[in-house]
């Protein structure tokens, strides 16, 4: 019989078999490939996205990422609940990757040895090979390079996808991120008119299914595989026990609220990997919104609250017009404050009586 | 019911008194006229705390020409020895309550220490454990007002998270700034309780204050608007379903909220816990006081 780390790593051998083949990726039509201008770009962790033109500058470009793999604890809420968290470059969500139509997508993935599970990554943005799933399955102890061009605009999920129930397994422990190609000449509103943000913010919305003991408190387990079992059991449920923004709860407030000032125009990412959800910034709009993301359809307008598909990703802009703090939301309320799916914004700037103001403060009810 | 704020401490103590008089009667003076248990629960350690002052922020909600206040602050002035637990009530006290069926089970699943301070108690729990407790001692347990906890917390008392800036033209920096506030005070979150003595004592010999559990009051949330002068209230709105909570910081809760991190602080650090501790009246002693005062 074999043990849990065996079976996961047989499963894994099976489908490296696939990736060691390497016909795929020297076949025809790129003759040019060598003479594209080549750029490296790091990573930076959510919600922060790297530096990038709105406008692409020049040809299409082959650009370069790398992103090592880590299984690692991590915490995911007030009271200290526990994830063994699989994730891209170390952080739940995983980066947003920013490229334009056109360029090619480079990616090193790293497997390092330190880690016990077989990882790939699926890019939605990308056409065959399951996303790019069949060319890049890494055991702990190897690396592996796919280069996709990024022939369609918008934002893309991105996520591990390495066969069987390891797929929501991964998934729902963390791995997934989200790649945005912008049209190489930028952002457009209903009517074609270019629109640009000051600043970028990429939320990854997570849920999570933490096997409780018999007291109704959390478990914890030494490594991801021990508490394979118990996890499968309340995935199939379909109830998650934490539904959060940027791998845990709270983690987009307090000292890492989002930060914003009155006249500035924000581009909000919002990815699910795996479960619908429905942001909404209490107090402001979505004045243009891909709801699925795809930049080739017009954005719609004067959004209270949008839709993104589980296993998609989605982008609202918005000029925030009153100082405050603000709510960003999903918009189930439960998972909002229940289970965690909220965040902030602090706007500064000047208030505008016009929009809005107290006539009359509390007191008590008038009476005769 | 329109409320003069004093501005002395000589003309405090009627305020200062009130309150408490008012508790004690919802509460219900079951005193020493009552028949102990036969099988009574172990006494409570206590600290009679002396007679004493403080420069205390009231609680609540304030406004003067329609806009939030810094709450006023008052000299209160305690003539009258108060007689406090000197540990939050714990799990195993608790426990005995509910196993004699006078209270509910806390809402409470964690794996806690038995002398730890009990938690997930609501405000109705704390007055039925106070209910029971005074019943089955034969004496007389309530929970303190917000301003005795204020007094007997003495050093380890902190009050609201207030904006400081007060700008008629933009009510968004108030909200700004008091979420400013509390992130700077950067507490991380501490949900488990631990034993009892873990947060040590203050300099009135009080265990626990202000460490991972809140603690309820019998006060309401009021809000009040203030006179022109900026002392006297010109009108003002008690809701009982909602008491003041008192700890790391002062929140406040509805009445039936068990979980602090569910109810209250809609931004910023909720309270880990809530808990409470008791004050020991002695009615005759009291009455003497008041009457002696002209108020009963």
């Amino acid at each position: 019989m074999l043990t849990r780390r065996e079976a996961l790593f047989g499963a894994a051998i099976g489908a490296a078999a696939v990736a060691a083949m390497p016909a795929f990726s020297t076949t025809a039509a790129q003759a040019n490939i060598g003479t594209l201008a080549r750029e490296r770009i790091k990573l930076v962790a959510p919600p922060f996205v790297h530096p990038h033109d709105q406008v692409a500058k020049g040809a299409p470009k082959i650009i370069e990422f790398t992103m090592t793999i880590e299984e690692k604890p991590v915490v995911i809420d007030a009271d200290g609940t526990t994830l063994n968290a699989m994730t891209y470059n170390g952080s739940v969500p995983g980066p947003l990757m920013v490229v334009h139509q056109d360029d090619y997508v480079e990616l090193t993935l790293i497997n390092p040895d330190t880690n016990t599970l077989a990882h790939n990554i699926d890019f939605h943005a990308a056409t065959g090979a399951l996303g790019g799933g069949e060319l890049t399955l890494v055991n702990p102890g190897e690396q592996v390079t796919l280069r996709f061009k990024a022939t369609r605009t918008g934002t893309f999920v991105y996520h591990c996808a390495p066969g069987g129930s390891m797929i929501p397994w991964h998934v729902v422990s963390g791995m997934s991120g989200a790649i945005m190609v912008l049209p190489r000449d930028g952002l457009k509103d209903d009517k074609g008119k270019p629109v640009k943000y000051d600043s970028i913010f990429y939320i990854g919305e997570n849920d999570f299914y933490i096997p409780r003991d018999e007291k109704g408190n959390f478990k914890s387990y030494e490594t991801a595989g021990d508490g394979y079992d118990d996890v499968i059991k309340v995935m199939r449920g379909l109830i998650p026990t934490h539904v959060v923004f940027n791998g845990k709860a709270g983690s987009l407030t307090g000292d890492n609220a989002m930060k914003a000032k009155v006249g500035e125009t924000v581009l909000i990412v919002h990815s699910q990997a795996n479960r619908d959800t429905r942001p909404h910034l209490i107090g402001g709009h979505g004045d243009y919104v891909w709801e699925e993301g795809k930049f080739a359809n017009p954005p719609a307008k004067d959004l209270e609250t949008w839709f993104i598909r589980g296993g998609s990703a989605g982008a609202a802009l918005y000029t925030f017009l009153q100082p405050g703090v603000y709510a960003y939301v999903n918009h189930n309320l439960i998972e909002a404050v229940e289970l965690g799916a909220t965040a902030h914004f602090m706007v500064e700037g000047e208030w505008n009586d016009d929009l809005m103001t107290q006539v009359e403060a509390p007191k008590p009810v008038a009476t005769n | 019911m329109p409320l003069h704020i004093p501005r002395f401490a000589s003309v405090a103590m009627a305020a200062a008194v009130i309150p408490v008089g008012l508790s004690m009667q919802a509460v219900g003076d079951r005193g020493g006229d009552r028949q102990p248990y036969s099988a009574a629960p172990p006494a409570a350690m206590t600290v009679s705390l002396l007679p004493g002052s403080i420069v205390y922020p009231m609680p609540g909600e304030f406004l003067k020409d329609g806009r939030p206040q810094r709450n006023p602050r008052l000299s209160r002035q305690f003539n009258k020895p108060l007689e406090i637990m000197t540990y939050q009530v714990s799990a195993a006290d608790y426990a005995d309550c509910v196993a004699a069926g006078g209270c509910q089970p806390p809402q409470e699943a964690r794996a806690i220490p038995d002398d730890a301070p009990v938690t997930g108690v609501s405000y109705l729990d704390a007055n039925a454990y106070a209910r029971w407790y005074s019943e089955a001692t034969g004496d007389h347990w309530r929970l303190p007002s917000d301003e005795e906890w204020a007094f007997a917390a003495a050093e380890r008392f902190t009050g609201e998270f207030e904006g400081v800036e007060d700008d008629a033209d933009n009510p968004a920096r108030r909200w700004l700034t008091s979420y400013k506030a509390e992130v700077a005070l950067n507490r991380r979150p501490d949900p488990l309780p631990r034993s009892r003595g873990s947060f040590g004592v203050n300099s009135r010999g009080l265990a626990d204050l202000s460490g991972n559990v809140w603690e309820w009051t019998s006060t309401c949330y009021v809000r009040a608007t203030l006179a022109a002068d900026g002392i006297g209230v010109a009108s003002s709105i008690d809701n009982c379903g909602v008491h003041v909570v008192e700890g790391f910081h002062r929140t406040y809760m509805s009445n039936f909220v068990s979980d602090g991190k569910s109810g209250g602080c809609a931004v910023g650090t909720p309270p880990d816990n809530l808990g409470f501790r008791l004050v020991r009246d002695r009615p005759g002693w009291a009455k003497r006081i008041l009457s002696r005062l002209g108020l009963i």
